[in-house]
Order: structure tokens, then sequence, then C-alpha cells
């Protein structure tokens, strides 16, 4: 194919390469915005958005695939258990669209590559080393926290729930005292 | 037409899962537009460098909250049947603190790192692997912080509750912090931010 590529096609293929991706929105545009979704979500829903628990659901779903006994006698993940499958959930469906949101828009803003994000003071592998761990420790902490950034501090904070507040703000503490460690992985 | 549409049953369960999907989808677009599937730029934010985290999500909440009183106040939505995230205080403070670790450490949140893999970001996938890992080691551990899990529950325990204070007024308070933080914040970002280059240096 590419031995048939006429002139002004290369041009423009050589030319996209440095096309710049268009500029983020302001960030007070897109808090309104991000605002009247959940507007929206509470209006049609009666309840927020959310993340962690369909992650939740996806490894509630594959234990209970290899050991349904264990999982049906576990204190936790018994409740997760009931005449519908596990996934069919609306949290589950909620985050497929998130996926395929981040798709579009990225695509459309000229921002999607397949990379990895990482300042210069780490190397990939460093950089796979602690994504992996920090989700390790962020899924962790959703189960103490009956949730996440979504689920907690967005629908839970907008609805004043105080434990919701209490949530935001220990993600702050927590993350503002660990960043020194790790400030060469972002540099 | 009043709301909240589903527990009202004017949305069925089908339905309710197509609607999950679009909201979702606008969810995840307008992260993407805030540039939260930049794990560079969402870390930023326990640097200085760049607080976008804190004005997006500030503004959310502000905007939300106005907006499903609003609702209220005109008889659009009945409150009662939104669910308010239960209150379960100690658990949800260290939940938070670890929750904080992790994210400077892996760079995302849930919601964010699925955005993040929309954008290509493979490291976006380590961090959701390992989210999955520490869903399964929590709830194998379960047993052993099952008591702590449980403790403090006050319900659906919100801030005009505990103070005594009506819902307007926690809501002027809450807009009055979001313009102090956003104050604080843009001082923060004057101060730790990336240099910003001069007339004479842009035109070179």
């Amino acid at each position: 194919m590419s031995v048939t590529l006429s002139p002004p096609q290369a041009v423009r293929r050589t030319e996209s390469v440095d096309v710049a991706p268009r500029p983020y929105w302001n960030p007070y545009v897109a808090g309104i915005a991000l605002g009247l979704v959940l507007v929206l979500t509470f209006y049609l829903m009666g309840s927020g958005l959310g993340a962690s628990g369909a992650l939740t659901r996806v490894v509630a779903t594959a234990e209970d695939a290899v050991a349904h006994p264990a999982v049906a006698s576990h204190p936790y993940w018994s409740n997760y258990l009931g005449d519908k499958p596990i996934l069919k959930d609306w949290l589950v469906f909620e985050v497929v669209g998130v996926f395929v949101g981040g798709i579009v828009a990225s695509l459309t803003a000229g921002r999607f590559k397949v990379t990895s994000e990482k300042g210069e003071g780490v190397t990939l592998r460093q950089r796979a080393i602690l994504a992996f761990t920090g989700g390790i420790i962020v899924g962790f902490a959703t189960r103490f926290a009956r949730g996440c950034t979504s689920g907690q501090a967005l629908t839970g904070g907008s609805l004043l729930s105080v434990g919701s507040w209490a949530f935001m703000f220990s993600v702050f503490a927590g993350g503002y005292a660990a960043a020194w460690f790790v400030r060469r992985q972002w540099r | 037409m009043n709301g909240p549409l589903a527990p009202l049953g004017a949305i069925g369960e089908e339905a309710g899962l197509v609607v999950a999907f679009v909201i979702g989808g606008l969810f995840g677009f307008v992260l993407e537009r805030a540039g939260f599937g930049s794990a560079k730029k969402l870390a930023a934010v326990f640097y200085g460098r760049d607080m976008a985290v804190l004005k997006v999500m500030f503004t959310a909440i502000v905007t939300a909250m106005v907006g499903v009183q609003y609702l209220a106040v005109f008889g659009r939505i009945d409150l009662s049947l939104v669910t308010v995230p239960p209150t379960f205080l100690a658990p949800q403070i260290v939940g938070g603190l670890l929750f904080g670790v992790g994210f400077v450490i892996g760079g995302y949140c849930p919601g964010t790192a699925f955005v993040a893999l929309g954008s290509g970001r493979k490291d976006a996938l380590w961090f959701i692997g390992g989210a999955l890992m520490g869903i399964a080691l929590w709830a194998w551990g379960f047993p052993a912080y099952r008591t702590f899990y449980g403790s403090g529950s006050k319900g659906e325990f919100t801030i005009p509750q505990w103070l005594g204070a009506p819902a307007g007024t926690v809501a002027f308070a809450v807009i009055l912090i979001a313009l102090g933080a956003f104050w604080v914040a843009t001082k923060v970002e004057r101060r730790f931010g990336p240099c910003e280059t001069g007339p004479e240096e842009a035109r070179g």
C-alpha cells in the first residue's frame, strides 16, 4: 500500500504527525460539564457515578467462575451473588462507557497515542511496576472506603455526605504525604 | 417529568443499562477533555505544578450540589429517593489515606485509568491490573478487618444533619470554601508551576 502512495498524501501524512493536540478544556469549564453530567445521573438514576464498584464486580465474577462454593460462603463476596449475573450492573456498563468516551475524546482531540506516561526520572519498566503497585494500593483502599474518587468524592461530595468529604480530604493528605517518595517518576 | 426516574420506575432495568453506558460515555469524554487521561497531569496536583484536579473536582462538586438542590427546591427531583453514600468514618479515612498514596504512586484513580486506557496509555492497563489484584487481596483478608470495616456506621449522614444547619447554608459555605481553594491553587501554581516563558524567549 505504501508503495502506491501518491506525493500529496505522503505530504499530508508527514504534516499530521506535527499537528499539536487540541488544548485541554479550561478546568472550571470541565468542572461545570462534569457537574452537569452528575446532576443528569442523579435525575435519571437516583444514584451517582462510580468506577471501583465495577472493578469489584469483575473480581467477584472471576472468583465465582473458578471457586463458586468459596464465594458463596465468603462473608464479603456472598453479597454480590444474586439471581442475575454479577456483571449485569449499571456501574459496569457505565465504566465501559467511560472507556469508550475516553477513546472518542482522545481521538477527536488528537491525543490518542499508544504509550506509557512518566517523567524522565524512571524507566518504562519502573513505570510499569509503579503503576501496578499504585493500582494494588488503590484497589485495596477502595474497599475500605466503599468507593473511589467517582463514587465518594464526586457523588458523595455533592450530596454533602460526611464520610465522602472525610474520604476526599484523606486522599489529598495521603497523596501529599507520599508525593516526595515518588517525585522522580513525574519529573 | 419528575425525578429520579429509575427509582420511580420510569426507567426499567434493561433501559437503565443503556443509560449507564451513555452517561459513562459523557463522563469519560469530559474527563479526557479535562486532561485526566494523563497520569502526569493527574499526579501534578500533588506537586503543585498543575492544580487542575482540584479545580475540576471542586467545580464539579459545587455544580452538582447546586444543581441537585435547585431541582429539589422546584420539586423536580425527590431527594429522599437519591442514594447518599453511607458514612463509615474510620474506614473511609483509612481508605482515603491509602487511596492517596496509591494515586500518587500509580498516577491514576480507577475512573481516570479507563479514560487513559481509552487514550492508548499502557501504564493504565498495569494500574487496572493492580487494582483488580488489590481488590482480590482485600477480600481475601476481609475476615481480619471485618469489624473495622463495619465500624462507625452512621448511615446516610450529611453535613447539614451533622451541623444541624439548613442545606442551603451549608451549600453557600461549600461555595466559599471552593472559591478559597481555587485562589490558593492558583497561587500554588504560580509558585511551583512550570516557568512561564517571557516574550523574548517566546520569540527565540
